[in-house]
């Protein structure tokens, strides 16, 4: 075990930790953009800089493993400094357009940037001008807005293995692009928005039916309804309504969400959803009341039990349900009806 | 799952078979290339060029039908070249020598011939597979959904059981559950033979059992399962039929007969849109959606995770168990429940696997039953030490083709499957445009060979007929599939299940042989 100190609490971590994780063991927050607890490293944004009493430089919190004996100060007058330097560099390049940007309220960069008192650039000079990539129909990449961190790339390459972006050129024109720049379309994208769940800032942004901030919405922690993986999801509602969805760190889906779990819920708030009982009457579905609806139903089960028997009646339960609903719709046929007859998807 | 999703990251190597899981459990596929990343060997049994058939040491292009032969002539490799685990077959197995001798009739030469694969290539996917540490094996409904479906599950535990891959992390049997909540419908007695846990309605005790927590009389005679109670209604033996969340009339084989049988019964569907089964119902309840209410799913690696209500349901829409509470009590079973807590704990009480969990226990993190007691922590994999019956039961079993193949009439193989974007019949993912812009449409896919010898171009419409009935749909021209081989994803309406075969079913579960259909096609002018 290595002892160390970070703003003067004495921590003790396992050899190889780093700062970022010591410091986060004892509830001190660094500051970071390019971080992933899932990711391998890579210390691009540099904002996770602190002091190391006897260091000659300021080294990345993220990167950094402990020693015996450190000494860490995380919001040093220098830290500070260059923390204050390196968002004035971001921001020499990055559109003042919080008003608008429908990141804002959740954005790494406008919270950093108040944290930090920075108003706006000092450096003035040429801007980065790209044409917005709308190919894809779930998400839009606004590379005016990018700020190089490189999550998005490594989260592709890394966790979902499907390597779609990359950076291309160097210096100031570098930016993320699909190979030859043919645009999110064209490449082999599979549209998981894996890269949109870890943008830091509104660079990858979910194109969203509802317009809304972040700060009118809650989040619920549910399971993903289609596939059997069971992923971990947060619901982003605001006023009953589902309008994104954000993937969490489950047991089986480690933070990761695909297509469907991440932006197919337009569903739940569907205007064709079923909203009362119908019946058929000469011949037509006609709107009912529920009375109505259960009368009908134990009328023609009760009859049929006294004239056929139970085991003329059966149920298809749904693979779709709740594990509540599917034990008391077999409970309804078995205990009540009177049957087994009761079966669900599971075959097909 | 024997075995857990992260586990699959930690395997030596994977063996897919029957499974396209980048399009059809997509996180699972990133959890695969994760593990391709760390090193592991790939072994890709399908009749289509997957995805993960490029990232595959060695990619088994089999007919549609034959993965019993190739897992029979896996088996045999593994014991002409001395690859199995002696130590596992001998202290933990049963029916090894019945086994042993049933395989050495699959030489790879033979199997080779069977499947349309190269002997060599069956050789060094066995070696991949037997001299892994943990290889784990990872199936789906392209193994399930045959004629002889069981009997191909048999044939891969075999395999899991003479090399020890069995009740060790990151190794396993592993079935990717397709929905949801599979997993939770199958544990709770969705199923005609059995109760909750699996306990059989044809075994007294449990009767009894649930008699008196229910406290009323039951049927113990095993009900029928749904090929076979579509039949009944065709037949007029089955008069009231109650659909809850699924849509036959587009996910079952042989839809036209389908539509008949559900014309013909007292026709009851319970939820969230007027589906083209419920279209057909004489009475439909609103169902409200997942994110409507309070209660769990069950994952394929058996984790029971909570769901949680974020929105009010539309209108007078209810939760699916309240609607059953109610149509109970109006049938005279007096009993209330007021949330899906209090229906979780009755389940605990006669369910032993489910007995540890509580709605407390699993408010962060779900817990993989199963779970006897509140101490015990949930089991991350199953059948540690020795398999749960007690001993591992090899099984001798034969490949015979299905009926639909080899039809001079219709001499090409339809199989069947998901695309990336749309989810079963698109009830639900078909109501956002932007799924619909990417896989709006049915589509064919056939070889390029194919479409010259038809002279259908890449986009042209063709019908494609079998004996059950026929479809127009748009050609897809792609060299994934072989040239007597197609393929149409079953999520279209009018589309793949026309022309599946309902009738052919597994002789043990009742499972019909979705993936293998013969067809012809012909050029629309």
């Amino acid at each position: 075990m290595i002892n160390l100190k970070i703003n003067g609490f004495e921590v003790q971590v396992e050899e190889g930790t780093t700062i970022l994780q010591a410091a986060s063991k004892v509830g001190v927050k660094i500051p970071t953009f390019c971080h992933d607890p899932r990711l391998v490293p890579h210390g691009t944004c540099r904002i996770c800089v602190v002091e190391v009493e006897g260091g000659r430089n300021l080294p990345t919190a993220c990167t950094t493993p402990v020693y015996e004996g450190m000494n860490i100060q995380t919001e040093s007058k220098e830290v500070v400094q260059t923390r204050r330097e390196i968002l004035d560099l971001v921001l020499a390049n990055h559109p003042l357009d919080c008003l608008t940007c429908e990141k804002s309220g959740r954005c790494t960069l406008q919270d950093l940037c108040y944290q930090y008192d920075i108003k706006e650039t000092t450096y003035v000079g040429e801007r980065k001008d790209f044409e917005v990539d709308e190919s894809n129909p779930f998400y839009y990449n606004d590379q005016n807005k990018c700020i190089l961190c490189g999550k998005c790339v490594y989260v592709c390459s890394q966790l979902q293995g499907t390597e779609a972006i990359g950076f291309a050129e160097r210096g100031f024109p570098t930016h993320i692009a699909t190979p030859f720049n043919q645009g999110l379309e064209q490449s082999t994208c599979v549209s998981c928005g894996n890269c949109v769940s870890v943008c830091p800032v509104g660079a990858l942004m979910p194109k969203s039916k509802e317009k809304f901030r972040y700060w009118e919405t809650k989040t619920v922690r549910t399971t993903c309804s289609y596939c059997g993986v069971g992923c971990q999801m947060d619901l982003v509602v605001k006023d009953d309504k589902v309008v994104g969805v954000d993937p969490a760190m489950g047991a089986s889906n480690e933070g990761l969400l695909c297509v469907k779990g991440k932006f197919a819920y337009n569903f739940v708030n569907h205007p064709s959803r079923l909203t009362t009982p119908l019946v058929r009457k000469d011949g037509k579905l006609v709107e009912t009341s529920w009375d109505e609806a259960y009368e009908v139903i134990a009328n023609k089960i009760n009859e049929t039990k006294e004239t056929v028997g139970a085991d003329a009646i059966a149920a298809f339960s749904s693979a779709r349900a709740l594990t509540e609903d599917n034990y008391l719709m077999q409970k309804l046929m078995r205990a009540v009806v009177g049957t087994n007859n009761i079966d669900h998807c599971a075959r097909l | 799952m024997t075995n857990s999703v992260a586990e699959i990251k930690d395997a030596d190597a994977i063996f897919i078979t029957g499974s396209n899981t980048t399009e059809s459990h997509p996180v699972i596929g990133a959890k695969v290339k994760q593990a391709i990343k760390r090193g592991a060997k790939l072994v890709v049994a399908d009749p289509r060029e997957i995805e993960l058939a490029k990232y595959a040491d060695v990619f088994l292009q089999i007919k549609p039908g034959t993965s019993l032969a190739l897992n029979n002539a896996l088996a045999h490799v593994i014991l002409e070249e001395g690859l199995e685990d002696r130590d596992y077959i001998e202290s933990t197995t049963e029916d090894f020598e019945k086994f042993a001798i049933k395989v050495k009739e699959y030489t790879p030469e033979k199997a080779a011939e069977i499947c349309g694969v190269s002997p060599e290539d069956i050789r060094k996917a066995a070696r991949i597979y037997a001299e892994a540490g943990k290889a784990s094996i990872l199936y789906c409904m392209g193994i399930t959904q045959h004629h002889n479906g069981t009997e191909t599950v048999m044939s891969l535990s075999n395999l899991a059981l003479m090399t020890g891959n069995i009740g060790k992390e990151n190794a396993g049997i592993n079935p990717l559950r397709g929905q949801n909540n599979v997993q939770g419908a199958c544990d709770m007695g969705a199923l005609p033979n059995v109760l909750t846990g699996y306990q059989p309605v044809a075994n007294p005790q449990v009767i009894e059992k649930f008699e008196k927590a229910w406290g009323v009389k039951l049927n113990n005679k095993p009900g029928i399962t749904i090929p076979e109670a579509m039949h009944g209604a065709e037949h007029g033996d089955i008069k009231v039929l109650y659909v809850f969340g699924e849509n036959p009339m587009v996910s079952d084989p042989d839809t036209n007969h389908v539509k008949k049988a559900l014309e013909k019964t007292f026709l009851i569907v319970q939820d969230l849109f007027l589906t083209e089964t419920a279209e057909l119902a004489d009475v439909v309840l609103p169902a409200a959606a997942f994110a409507e209410k309070d209660g769990t799913f069950v994952n394929t690696e058996r984790r029971v995770q909570r769901v949680r209500k974020a929105v009010d349901a539309p209108g007078e829409a209810k939760a699916d168990w309240l609607i059953f509470m109610e149509l109970m009590n109006v049938l005279g079973y007096s009993k209330k429940y007021k949330n899906a807590e209090e229906i979780f704990n009755e389940i605990r009480e006669v369910t032993p696997q489910y007995v540890g969990i509580s709605y407390a226990r699993i408010e962060e993190v779900g817990i993989q039953w199963p779970c006897p007691t509140e101490e015990h922590p949930g089991t991350k994999f199953l059948h540690v030490g020795k398999p749960a019956r007690g001993a591992g039961l090899f099984m001798a079993v034969d490949f015979a083709p299905s009926s639909e193949m080899n039809k001079a009439d219709y001499p090409l193989t339809l199989t069947t499957g998901r695309n990336l974007y749309q989810y079963h019949t698109t009830t639900m993912t078909g109501k956002t445009d932007a799924i619909n812009k990417k896989a709006g449409e049915c589509y064919i896919e056939i070889s390029p060979s194919l479409a010259a010898n038809l002279k259908v171009e890449d986009g042209e419409m063709v019908k494609v007929i079998s004996p059950r009935g026929e479809i127009k749909t748009k050609a897809r021209v792609t060299d994934i599939v072989a040239d007597n081989v197609v393929f149409i994803p079953f999520h279209y309406a009018d589309g793949a299940n026309v022309l599946t075969n309902g009738e052919e079913l597994d002789k043990y579960v009742k499972i019909p042989g979705l993936k293998v259909t013969g067809v012809k096609i012909e050029k629309l002018a």
